[in-house]
């Protein structure tokens, strides 16, 4: 089938960029989108053109490599996949697809389709951590966890921290990430000795790094790839009013 | 202190429970409004005690104070999240899972902020400040009642009224449980409940604002047909 592309194309980070549309002909539709961009950058490098530069790894929805925006949304059309897990079959013949990058201030294009996620590991480091030596796996029923807790805390942990919640947020929010790593670790006994002070760590941090201010929206959870509930936000929440927001942040140090 | 206001969670805290604050408030107004149906002595009587009692008139400040600390810091938060974002997406299609109030609650405020003022100018300003025309029955109550029957004769006026509930119910609808969520009290199976709570209490809001106006605006235009 016969695919117009509107990629957005940008040289560097202080480049300014511009969509450019590429047709490709013959694209099948047993193709994954991301083999339709292998296929397209093909094309290009036979032609001498530069090839559009886009992230990916894992190929198989758990690395949280990909991305794209796609015709308007994060990781294209469809409910809880990732973008290397989308088939051209959500295509047909003479569409016209539009592909952005992650738009967020805290996300810079690198190149292309490709930017820079390196704020969400600043988030991590600022928090997202247990200090707790946990040694080697343990006896499973030494710490006895109840069954509902255990899988609220692997609801959470599914994250594969791919940005596209920040990407789908009109505010431009990294909530429902931090939340899930907040949440997998406040509930479990391992993450509570920094339970007080990580929430108010993280958040602090997604603000240093210009993210945005949740609204309550739930953007981000009708598009996250793994289906993470934005309960998780009300958590991270409780958990920010636990740590008394970081004891009114220090007695206001 | 500093950093707790510093930071959007504080900021959004305080969002949230202005906004809880002004809920509150509306359906104590909408309660005193109901009182029109019961007729004109009890309306004016019902007028007349909420202008003059010192609990009530003690509580204006409090409630200007929320209502401007409200505005102030969701603007603050709405500048800011629009510039967490400065290159914006070519296309967007939203038809993923949020509600179009959820994404227009800005616009939706401020519009209602709009009638505010014009409300304001048409009813409580000159009922506290002016001076209005006296009840027949008491020298000092003033007539509310003609005040405001005057108003909903008006077909403009109950136009921009109702639009103005409409725009209100939206925003609250989105509000309330969105507040619910900010201060935590919620989880997957509540927030459910919770949305349907703020819509149901968006729509009694709503519609029982909008009851009024138009109810006198067709009982003026039978009586005058
Ligand atoms: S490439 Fe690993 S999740 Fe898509």
């Amino acid at each position: 089938m016969r695919i117009q592309l509107k990629i957005w194309r940008q040289e560097t980070a202080t480049h300014k960029g511009g969509f450019v549309t590429h047709v490709l002909d013959d694209v099948s539709r047993e193709m994954s989108f991301l083999e339709m961009l292998d296929y397209l950058n093909t094309t290009l490098i036979e032609r001498g053109e530069e090839p559009v530069v886009f992230e990916h790894d894992c190929r198989e929805g758990i690395c949280g490599c990909c991305s794209l925006y796609i015709n308007g949304r994060p990781h294209g059309p469809g409910k809880e996949t990732t973008t290397c897990e989308l088939r051209m079959t959500k295509f047909a013949d003479g569409d016209t697809i539009v592909i952005e990058p992650w738009r967020s201030k805290a996300f810079p294009v690198i190149r292309d389709l490709m930017v820079d996620r390196t704020a969400l590991d600043q988030i991590l480091q600022a928090g997202g951590f247990i200090s707790a030596n946990t040694g080697a796996a343990p006896e499973a029923n030494s710490i006895p966890i109840s069954k509902e807790r255990s899988d609220e805390a692997f609801d959470a942990a599914v994250c594969i921290g791919c940005g596209s919640c920040t990407a789908a947020c009109p505010n431009g929010s990294v909530m429902l990430f931090v939340a899930a790593k907040v949440s997998q670790l406040a509930l479990l006994p391992q993450g509570q000795p920094e339970a007080k002070r990580r929430a108010w760590a993280m958040m602090a941090k997604a603000d240093e790094l210009g993210f945005g201010a949740c609204s309550n929206t739930a953007a981000c959870e009708a598009e996250c790839p793994k289906g993470i509930d934005i309960g998780h936000i009300a958590r991270l929440n409780r958990e920010l009013f636990r740590g008394g927001f970081g004891s009114l942040a220090t007695a206001a140090s | 202190m500093r950093a707790f206001l510093g930071a959007s969670v504080g900021k959004k805290l305080i969002v949230g429970l202005s906004g809880l604050f002004l809920i509150l408030f509306l359906v104590v107004h909408l309660a005193v409004n109901l009182t029109m149906f019961a007729g004109r002595d009890t309306y004016n009587a019902v007028a007349h005690w909420m202008g003059t009692n010192p609990a009530i008139l003690a509580m204006r400040p409090v409630l200007a104070a929320g209502l401007v600390v409200h505005i102030l810091v969701s603007s603050y938060l709405a500048w800011s999240n629009w510039r967490s974002r400065p290159e914006r997406y070519a296309m967007v299609d939203a038809a993923g899972g949020s509600t179009w109030a959820s994404r227009h609650m800005f616009v939706l405020g401020g519009l209602v902020i709009l009638f505010l003022g014009l409300h304001l100018s048409s009813f409580a300003i000159p009922m506290t400040f002016g001076s209005p025309p006296l009840a027949e029955n008491s020298p000092v109550m003033k007539d509310a009642y003609a005040l405001v029957t005057a108003r909903f004769g008006l077909w403009w006026y109950v136009s921009l009224y109702t639009a103005a509930m409409v725009f209100l119910g939206l925003h609250v609808a989105h509000g309330l449980q969105s507040a619910i969520q900010t201060v935590g009290l919620s989880n997957r199976r509540w927030r459910r409940r919770w949305a349907r709570v703020g819509n149901v209490y968006a729509a009694v809001v709503a519609v029982g604002f909008a009851s009024l106006p138009l109810y006198f605006f067709i009982q003026s235009q039978v009586g005058s047909a």
